[in-house]
């Protein structure tokens, strides 16, 4: 209930600070233009609240050598804490729910896509480096995204069942983890763009008709595909892209003002959230049709091999490839 | 019960620091934290105003909203506190808060934070009160010994004011009405939602 009403109130302010923000210039361009002609150097020229509103924050000259405490007031920290306290919590839970919920769903209804024949030869799908890789960047994701997600709903959730003491020691820890695999992340992130971009280039015809057959998730048929398809493909640019963005941020979390003043920093976690939550989403997804969703999957991950008749079935183009060679 | 808040005139605020040095003596402050800062508005121009901010100890603190660990806790004077054995340094409540207060000390690795120091109105932590533990986290404990801010009482001009938040308000007013003019309680709007109004 209580959260209910913040998230309106944070909407609120939003559009308040959205409406405020085009007067409050102009007035500010008017305000110097009148204060270059007749400067009023009495006491009673300085007001605390209207220099707020005009400027939306203090700041002056500071002794200290900090400039980031050379602000003295930044109200902003306000509708930042509503997207942290409110927005980004009930977001990022409905939208994890639902991906959840809509492949849990699908497997209960239709099942898993099933293996069509054996053949009983394999094919080498990902050697070692590709598989290495793989891992390499999926663990240290599953370890970032927990302690991720523990920043957020740790509080709510973990805390009460654990008692505070335990959950600080534990929070500590995972900060430490998201930490230092952040920079596995990116290694793994850096190496994948670089080994798989090559398969991953969209070709128009190929990807086209397999989207637009659903990849054969309907109707059970298998659209042509090369070594990745259609789907396989937008997972890669996903990785590779937010792969970046969460690099890039995470970064500047980890170096806090080193490049930004507080609003920027503000808004780096902002994104590094927003962000971090629709990866979570997608990588869910990625992980049941990889697992639980297709069978025959694993495998090219697992051992590297797959079957040469499932690897027709779905990645026909590329398997003609394989032989040809 | 009180409600303990600050209140800086900065009418009377002449920038000396001696609030920002006597807190960083009380409490043996590292090198690099300041609980306590002076800000100059128009520096240099007409209309300069000096103001002195340290934590305001808001009500329904940002803070403590956004703690990860609900590491904060708010006293019976209305002080927001917090407990070093809990916070993991995540930098969450100087993005949350308004005054720039919490500071974190550069502790490990990749410039990652140690656990945040922040002013405690001189009124400690949740260790046992006057405690060698509660002294080496969090400072000295004034409170405990019925002794109000160091800043506030150090400061020569009487610009700093600390104590029970009508009090404050009630010598402020009696200030405005007396010289005619004052530039406003700085930050109680945002800190305590009201404001100082002289008729």
């Amino acid at each position: 209930m209580t959260h209910g009403l913040n998230w309106i109130r944070a909407l609120v302010v939003m559009i308040a600070l959205v409406v405020a923000c085009a007067p409050a210039m102009t007035r500010q361009a008017g305000a110097q233009e009148a204060g270059a002609q007749a400067v009023n150097p009495t006491a009673m020229s300085v007001q605390a609240d209207d220099l707020l509103q005009q400027e939306g924050k203090l700041q002056g000259y500071l002794a200290q050598p900090d400039p980031k405490l050379a602000i003295l007031e930044q109200p902003q920290g306000r509708l930042w804490r509503a997207f942290h306290e409110s927005w980004l919590p009930w977001g990022s839970g409905i939208l994890i729910l639902a991906v959840v919920l809509l492949l849990g769903g699908v497997y209960l209804l239709k099942g898993p896509i099933q293996a069509d024949e054996v053949s009983g030869i394999k094919i080498l799908r990902f050697n070692v480096f590709e598989r290495f890789t793989h891992w390499l960047t999926a663990i240290s994701f599953i370890i970032l995204a927990l302690s991720g997600i523990n920043y957020i709903f740790g509080k709510r959730y973990l805390l009460p069942l654990i008692g505070p003491e335990a959950f600080g020691t534990l929070s500590q820890w995972g900060k430490y983890a998201h930490n230092y695999l952040a920079w596995p992340f990116m290694l793994g992130v850096l190496f994948m763009i670089v080994v798989w971009v090559k398969d991953n280039v969209p070709q128009r015809g190929v990807d086209w008709a397999w989207l637009k057959a659903g990849g054969g998730m309907f109707n059970n048929t298998h659209p042509s595909a090369g070594r990745f398809n259609a789907g396989q493909k937008l997972i890669f640019w996903w990785v590779a892209l937010a792969g970046i963005v969460m690099s890039v941020t995470g970064i500047m979390l980890l170096f806090p003002f080193a490049a930004f003043g507080v609003n920027g920093m503000q808004i780096t976690q902002v994104v590094h959230s927003v962000v971090g939550f629709l990866f979570i989403a997608v990588i869910i997804f990625h992980i049941y049709i990889g697992t639980l969703g297709m069978e025959g999957a694993y495998d090219a991950m697992g051992n590297g091999e797959v079957d040469v008749a499932w690897a027709r079935a779905h990645h026909d183009l590329w398997v003609e490839d394989q032989l040809r060679k | 019960m009180a409600r303990l808040k600050f209140l800086c005139d900065a009418n009377r605020c002449i920038d000396c620091n001696a609030c920002v040095t006597a807190c960083k003596n009380e409490h043996d402050v590292p090198w690099g934290i300041n609980r306590r800062r002076v800000v100059t508005i128009n520096d240099g121009k007409p209309g300069e105003r000096s103001v002195s901010m340290a934590c305001m100890h808001c009500t329904n603190a940002p803070c403590a909203a956004v703690c990860p660990v609900d590491c904060f806790h708010a006293t019976d004077d209305g002080l927001v506190l917090h407990s070093k054995e809990i916070c993991i340094g995540c930098g969450y409540c100087f993005y949350a808060c308004p005054f720039g207060a919490p500071q974190f000390p550069q502790a490990t690795n990749f410039g990652s934070r140690g656990k945040m120091d922040k002013c405690t109105y001189c009124a400690g932590g949740p260790d046992a009160d006057l405690s060698e533990a509660e002294y080496v986290r969090y400072g000295s404990n004034r409170l405990a010994e019925g002794k109000l801010p160091l800043c506030a009482e150090m400061c020569s001009t009487k610009a700093l004011l600390a104590g029970d938040g009508e009090i404050i308000a009630q010598i402020y007013k009696e200030r405005v009405v007396t010289r005619g003019y004052g530039s406003g309680a700085w930050g109680w709007k945002t800190a305590y939602g009201e404001t100082i109004t002289v008729t």
